[in-house]
């Protein structure tokens, strides 16, 4: 190729050839509406609420930078089986997350303690009103549908901590004679 | 009665092909482009990969309301369009298809007649410029006019060389003239032809007089709706008239490697839509050029070369004979 840009008209020859071998290309264009996107795994499209494992601990809505995390709630008191003092609970009243101002940056669901939030790659959810964009607990749930599967860990990476320290301790314990026990 | 017959024939296939071959050019453009710029083109009209895009662009342009300026030259303003596009239906009348007779008018000067005829068209963009009272348009005008005078000569020159070569001005008879090793021996009236005409159809990268991004397409300016349409007709119409031209002069025409007067408008056809796909591809390739670079390829370059060519044609002539 340096070579033909250097004669005569070479450059002209160039540019045919840059356009003639983008034509025998695939195009880079997404027929959008009818293919849906091949989405990165783990995409960040909505956030989902297993309503279920939510204790009203107030951590997301705290964490949140955008303060775009609505929870209300009131106690429970529940007289305890058998005797003894009466257990109380929180019960979920309101949670719900503007989307309009959510920036996305998934905060509370790394906070979350009980698994209660998570990324959902579901991303058609604009509306013609800015106030539809806030998703109360309902629509939350239902979210939840959507949640892919956790991904596999990568075959070829370190394995987790947990499983190493617990095989280094196997092996540790199988190179004591007599079992290991002290 | 059956030559009435006959010529009744002819004068359709010829108004059929006037009206589906330019669109067939467009929409080549609308995808070749396209993909050549890691694009799809149209995809919905038709529903299958944008076939009708054309129909629908048309119907669109139909719809629309005809606006003649206030200040406008109405009559002029108003022909104008007309003017761009008849001249090519009337060039495609004496441009030869096949062997034996397949061409509505054999026209003895026909070379003369499609050069004269085809230099009318480009008075239709001129007059568009003038009468549409505005600045733009008239600065497009002008830079069409200082076109047509600096390409028309080379591409004259570079025709009559072709006609030189085979002893006679009819397209029938040059093409029954010709011969594989005129490929070499007139490939540079060829180019200078094609380029030349390119630059008369104002098609980029010769499209200073049009230029959309700087002068809000020239004599168009003030156009819309079917008069629009008529004018974006014209470019690809001219787009067919200079490809087939091109095709008769100096790459054979009718004549193939195989089955010349069983096929011979096939070849026409391949040859005049393998032009046409250079059309595109030059558009796509290359960025639009400055009027004074236009006016130095045309004097600088395109005049000499097409004025030795005619030399070469004629030593080779005289020293054969």
């Amino acid at each position: 190729m340096g070579a033909v840009g250097r004669l005569p008209g070479g450059g002209l020859a160039k540019g045919l050839a840059v356009t003639l071998r983008t034509m025998t290309r695939r195009s880079v264009t997404r027929q959008y509406p009818e293919v849906p996107p091949d989405l990165a795994p783990r995409s960040r499209g909505v956030i989902a609420l297993l309503e279920e494992n939510c204790t009203v601990c107030m951590l997301c809505a705290r964490e949140c930078p955008d303060w775009c995390i609505y929870i209300d709630s009131h106690k429970e008191t529940l007289p305890a089986e058998g005797g003894g003092r009466a257990r109380t609970r929180n019960v979920l009243d309101r949670f719900a997350i503007d989307f309009a101002l959510c920036m996305y940056c998934g905060i509370c669901i790394e906070v979350c303690p009980f698994d209660a939030l998570f990324w959902t790659p579901e991303f058609e959810y604009a509306e013609y009103d800015v106030n539809e964009l806030t998703h109360e607990k309902e629509r939350l749930r239902e979210w939840m549908w959507t949640v892919p599967p956790p991904q596999a860990p990568d075959a070829s990476g370190e394995p987790p901590k947990e499983i190493a320290a617990a095989e280094k301790a196997a092996a540790r314990a199988a190179r004591r004679p007599g079992g290991g026990s002290a | 009665m059956p030559d009435l017959l006959v010529i009744v024939l002819k004068l359709l296939a010829v108004a059929a092909g006037f009206a589906v071959l330019p669109l067939l050019i467009g929409q080549a453009e609308h995808k070749v482009m396209a993909h050549m710029q890691g694009r799809l083109g149209p995809m919905y009209a038709g529903a299958f990969h944008g076939w009708a895009q054309l129909v629908a662009d048309g119907v669109k342009f139909a719809q629309k309301e005809d606006v003649v300026p206030a200040a406008a030259d109405r009559r002029i303003f108003k022909l104008a369009p007309g003017v761009a596009l008849v001249p090519y239906l009337l060039v495609l009348l004496v441009v030869p298809v096949g062997p034996h007779g397949q061409v509505a008018l054999d026209l003895g000067p026909g070379l003369f007649f499609a050069l004269a005829v085809m230099g009318v068209g480009v008075i239709g963009a001129i007059m568009a410029g003038w009468s549409s009272a505005n600045k733009y348009a008239l600065l497009g005008g002008m830079r069409v006019a200082a076109q047509l005078m600096s390409y028309e000569l080379p591409m004259v020159f570079a025709a009559s060389s072709a006609a030189m070569a085979a002893g006679t001005l009819s397209l029938s008879g040059i093409v029954e003239e010709w011969h594989w090793w005129w490929l070499p021996w007139q490939a540079v009236g060829a180019a200078v032809f094609f380029v030349a005409g390119l630059a008369e159809l104002r098609r980029p990268p010769f499209d200073m007089p049009v230029a959309d991004s700087e002068i809000i397409f020239g004599p168009y300016t003030e156009y819309g709706g079917l008069r629009f349409a008529f004018f974006l007709l014209a470019e690809y119409a001219g787009i067919l008239v200079l490809c087939a031209l091109t095709t008769v002069l100096f790459l054979g025409g009718w004549r193939g490697p195989f089955l010349d007067t069983e096929l011979g408008w096939l070849w026409t056809l391949v040859k005049v839509f393998a032009l046409a796909f250079v059309v595109i591809w030059v558009r796509v390739s290359y960025p639009r050029m400055r009027e004074d670079q236009l006016q130095r390829l045309a004097w600088a370059w395109l005049v000499p070369l097409s004025l030795a060519q005619l030399a070469l044609t004629g030593a080779v002539r005289v020293l054969a004979a």
